[in-house]
């Protein structure tokens, strides 16, 4: 099957918009592809005639020349019946944005659909989802514009099989600026299903990492998702839900009750190579560092900072991820010491964290970040950049990150996310060095890169 | 490929749901796994001749099909040193619910392991590995993996347990040998393979592992109840 239209429509119908309600989930969609994106729509509507001073086709055989896409928000028990039209029609793709299916004891439907769309090689999307949201082209999401916060067009794909988790991480990436190529609601996946986007994605050009919300597989697709999973060429991230929920079972051996339902996921998918977020603070981190740094390190963290208190804060929460923060060696702190400035040579500490104190300037973080980094004693780079140290510029995030290429030691940074500090945010961020609101999602930027396993 | 002996033995435990010690071993040992030296004796004569042939000690197990646990009910009796020995343990395990013969079998030393699998919904067959014993659940050191494995799945796994320093050598005692372990591990997943269609979970413990090898001092194998 082929996705690439579905995914990336010059056109678009939608079908089942109302004649007179504005707040339609059907004219929500029609209205902001049509003011905002791209993409070329058609409403459709039964009755035709004109809405807000365009023509409405009267069924999908009438809309003019090809279509990539068509929105079904009709009723679902003429769901099946409309996706009929679209295949004869030679539409290429299908989102289902209507519920009412299995999700309410109605599986024949969406079996129905699924039957016809199989015979076509017809792709379609849900029911009861979403759909995408493709930055540069189109958005099916029946939110009204003003209410959604939408990412930068990046390079993150997000899978998930709800909506709402899904607009969710769009906000967190927007407030994080990790860019998104793709967002996909699968809602009820009945014909599209995480393993034929994990097969799509990794073969878009505009996605370099791909990360999943799953609630759970349908019989024997996990194993196939971990296959295709460790044949993936680009990092993937899944965030499960329900990892408590056990099947009835009979403890009649020892292993069937060890090997509970998650710690088999968790271990499958660790064992292809998937990074595992356990929540949305690791999904979140994990998907801006992947996104930057397609590398894997052991875990080595060297932290640098003007505060005693947040090296102390760092230590222990890379400790507690099992990173290791080591002593290092006499030469190393030796040849740091010797490229800061006299005043505060015998004041900070070169230990790990190295501590340049507050009254350390731009030139003392530079020099030991270019010692550090071209030092093999650790693999990654902790930078706590607090921005209020009174000899700190704002031009020093910008080459911090000149020292990262060229050196290609991982930085990864943590600066207090409020709109004064933008400028050291997007010193680091747009010379794509990953940047977090929080010592500990700094943290899980580094533990993102030890869990990857490329193939 | 499962050979005939091997699906007699699953026919034949499919009314009980499950596949007992003896019988277990059987089909582990057709598919070229290490077991030891064992007898699935009815009578009492029956035991102390594979005994007398096979010298002392042995240990002496409860084959039932009431029986899945055995230690729970007392039903394993271990370093026994003489006929004598054998003949009173022989006439105890005999009074257990069930009772449908004796397995005797040769003593094994090493570090007590686990070797399992489970038929996922999700994920089909897959491997458990871990530190086992009676207290197997306690320890809760395991690690899952996909069957089937290779060598670099194996190595991956040993290092995940608590109990790899155990298996390395502590405290001045020889490491296990590695590499039968590994092949072993991987036997055992390419079997389950072939088993897919059969089984529900299998417990292999104690895996016995020594600087001499592994050894499946105990396996039961849970059939699938619908397939």
């Amino acid at each position: 099957m082929d996705f690439t239209p579905l995914f990336n429509p010059e056109t678009m119908a939608v079908i089942g918009m109302s004649m007179h309600n504005d707040q339609h989930p059907a004219n929500v969609i029609l209205n902001k592809n049509r003011l905002r994106f791209p993409v070329k729509v058609f409403p459709v509507n039964p009755s035709g005639g004109t809405y807000q001073g365009e023509k409405v086709y009267k069924n999908i055989r009438e809309v003019p020349g090809p279509v990539d896409l068509a929105v079904v928000a009709v009723r679902a028990d003429m769901a099946p019946d409309t996706l009929r039209d679209c295949i004869k029609s030679g539409v290429k793709g299908a989102v289902v944005v209507s519920g009412g299916f299995a999700e309410v004891g109605k599986a024949n439907l969406q079996e129905e659909m699924v039957r016809l769309a199989r015979e076509a090689d017809f792709p379609f999307l849900g029911p009861n989802c979403l759909g995408i949201y493709n930055p540069a082209r189109a958005d099916t999401f029946f939110l009204p514009p003003e209410r959604m916060v939408r990412p930068e067009p990046g390079g993150v794909a997000v899978v998930s099989q709800s909506g709402g988790i899904l607009v969710d991480q769009m906000i967190k990436f927007a407030d994080e600026g990790i860019g998104l190529s793709l967002g996909i609601s699968i809602g009820n996946k009945a014909l599209i299903r995480e393993i034929h986007l994990l097969d799509y994605l990794a073969k878009d050009e505009k996605t370099n990492v791909i990360g999943f919300y799953i609630e759970g597989f349908s019989p024997g697709e996990g194993r196939s998702f971990a296959q295709a999973a460790r044949a993936c060429p680009k990092p993937v991230i899944v965030m499960k839900s329900g990892k408590s929920a056990e099947g009835s079972r009979a403890v009649s051996s020892h292993t069937a009750s060890l090997a509970g339902d998650y710690r088999v996921f968790s271990s499958i998918l660790e064992q292809a190579g998937v990074v595992e977020a356990k929540n949305e603070f690791e999904f979140v981190a994990f998907c801006e560092s992947l996104g930057c740094y397609k590398m894997n390190i052991t875990g080595r963290v060297g932290i640098v900072t003007g505060s005693g208190g947040h090296g102390a804060m760092a230590v222990d929460a890379c400790l507690a991820q099992g990173l290791e923060v080591p002593v290092l060696g006499k030469s190393l702190q030796d040849g740091m010491k010797g490229k800061v400035n006299r005043s505060i040579r015998n004041i900070a500490s070169f230990a790990n964290p190295v501590d340049l104190t507050g009254s350390a300037v731009d030139d003392d973080f530079v020099h030991v970040v270019e010692v550090l980094s071209r030092s093999d004693e650790v693999d990654v780079i902790l930078i706590l950049l607090l921005p209020y140290i009174p000899g700190m510029s704002s031009d020093l995030s910008a080459r911090l990150s000149q020292v990262y290429l060229k050196t290609g030691k991982p930085i990864v940074a943590y600066i207090p996310h409020v709109e004064k500090y933008r400028m050291f945010i997007e010193g680091f961020e747009l010379n794509r060095i990953p940047v977090s609101h929080s010592i500990e999602g700094g943290v899980f930027m580094v533990e993102a890169m030890r869990r990857y396993r490329s193939c | 490929m499962l050979t005939e002996q091997m699906k007699k033995i699953i026919t034949d435990a499919e009314s009980s749901g499950w596949v007992m010690e003896p019988e277990a071993k059987a089909l582990f040992r057709e598919a070229g796994l290490p077991v030891p030296r064992f007898a699935w004796a009815k009578t009492v004569e029956a035991a102390a001749g594979f005994a007398n042939d096979t010298g002392y000690p042995v240990v002496a197990k409860i084959v039932s099909p009431k029986v899945v646990h055995k230690s729970d009910v007392g039903g394993v009796v271990a370093g026994i040193r003489s006929e004598v020995e054998l003949r009173n343990a022989f006439e105890r395990l005999r009074g257990l619910d069930g009772f449908a013969g004796v397995l005797v079998e040769e003593m094994v030393a090493g570090i007590e392991m686990i070797l399992g699998a489970k038929n996922d919904a999700q994920f089909g067959p897959v491997v458990l590995l871990g530190m086992g014993g009676t207290g197997v659940e306690v320890y809760n050191d395991v690690a899952i993996r996909m069957a089937p494995l290779d060598e670099r799945d194996v190595a991956d796994m040993l290092p995940c347990l608590k109990g790899y320093k155990l298996l390395k050598g502590y405290r001045g005692q020889p490491a296990v040998d590695m590499a039968a372990l590994s092949e072993t591990v991987i036997g055992f997943s390419r079997l389950l393979m072939d088993l897919e269609p059969y089984f529900e979970s299998i417990d292999i413990n104690p895996l016995m592992c020594s600087p001499e090898g592994c050894v499946i001092a105990d396996a039961r194998i849970i059939l699938r109840k619908e397939k």
